[in-house]
């Protein structure tokens, strides 16, 4: 920490503006929880109402992940298996 | 969204993060990210995010520090950085 | 344990009793709530992901208390990847299944054509079992992320 490099004082003030600059770009989201805001206005109301009687699922959570955006979770899970498969492909060694 | 409540758990988690960076210690550092994600379970939960808290304690808090310090097994616990 | 002991200088022989016991206590109802977590995402938070992470943790713990032998005791290595691959191929053939009913992928009220009990149902069993599929997969994905990263792949020892 006291060899103060060129490099790390580059890193710092561009870890800085890139920060000031995403703080900036927060002013411009709607406020927490409004009901206005354009990611609340379209889908969620259609989903609020339709999704317990649809799915017999009362978490809506559950509703929206099993059965609206199917896809999304199955290739999470198709993710976390590849993961699990490239790891154990790299590391394991067979057992003589 | 209590504010009070926001700020502490906001303050804490910026002093967990730098923590963590700054620890020289690699199994402090993995249970400092532990407590991170704990804080960070908290601020969803508090948000009303239930199941991404959820998520965040248990894969977060639970099993990424045990995997980390699996790794730190196969390192040495100094960092020199 | 016995190697974490080593690697971080600690030598308590009463330590790893007390472990132990804990452990054995403990894993049951941490198992039960993972199962919980996963059958009752329905009505309450959770689902197949962190269902699935909670009872591979109930592994990991008898693998942390004890050793990786113990742990792959409870959970052979080969039923290990068996259930990867089979929780995947539950939620594609669950997709499959739909479309081959006459709906479109993962559109699971179309199976209301075979059997005749309405959509609504038909979406609620779809939706469990695509979180069984997750969960076993998430299970055994993170189980033998623990132990090859903890043994470097050897498979033996370990923490």
């Amino acid at each position: 920490m006291n060899k103060r490099s060129p490099l790390k004082i580059l890193a710092l003030c561009s870890t800085l503006i890139t920060g000031a600059l995403l703080l900036y770009g927060t002013k411009d989201f709607p406020a927490w929880g409004d009901p206005n805001s354009p990611a609340s206005a379209h889908l969620s109301p259609h989903i609020i109402e339709n999704a317990a009687k649809t799915t017999n699922a009362p978490n809506l959570v559950t509703a929206v992940l099993g059965d609206y955006r199917g896809y999304d979770t199955m290739f999470e899970t198709v993710v976390i298996f590849c993961a699990g498969i490239a790891v154990t492909a790299i590391l394991r060694r067979p057992r003589s | 969204m209590i504010w009070q409540f926001d700020l502490l758990i906001l303050t804490l988690i910026v002093i967990c993060a730098i923590g963590a960076l700054s620890m020289k210690d690699l199994l402090s550092a993995a249970i400092i990210f532990g407590i991170y994600s704990f804080l960070m379970c908290l601020l969803w939960a508090e948000m009303g995010a239930v199941d991404v808290a959820f998520t965040e304690a248990s894969v977060g808090a639970g099993v990424s520090t045990i995997l980390f310090i699996g790794a730190i097994l196969g390192t040495s616990r100094r960092s020199k950085d | 344990m016995k190697r974490l002991q080593e690697h971080f200088e600690v030598h308590d022989p009463n330590l790893n009793l007390i472990i132990q016991t804990s452990i054995r206590i403990l894993v049951p109802f941490v198992q039960l709530f993972g199962l919980y977590v996963i059958v009752h995402g329905h009505y309450s938070p959770g689902g197949g992901f962190q269902g699935g992470v909670i009872l591979g943790a109930s592994f990991i713990l008898m693998g942390v208390g004890y050793d990786l032998k113990k742990s792959m005791e409870l959970f052979p290595e080969a039923w290990n990847i068996a259930m990867a691959n089979l929780g995947t191929t539950i939620f594609v053939g669950t997709g499959l299944v739909c479309a081959a009913a006459g709906g479109l992928f993962l559109d699971y009220g179309a199976l209301s054509n075979w059997i005749g009990i309405e959509p609504a149902a038909w979406r609620s069993l779809g939706i469990f079992a695509v979180e069984a599929g997750v969960g076993f997969t998430v299970t055994s994905v993170m189980l033998s992320l623990f132990w090859d990263l903890s043994s470097r792949g050897e498979l033996d020892g370990g923490l």
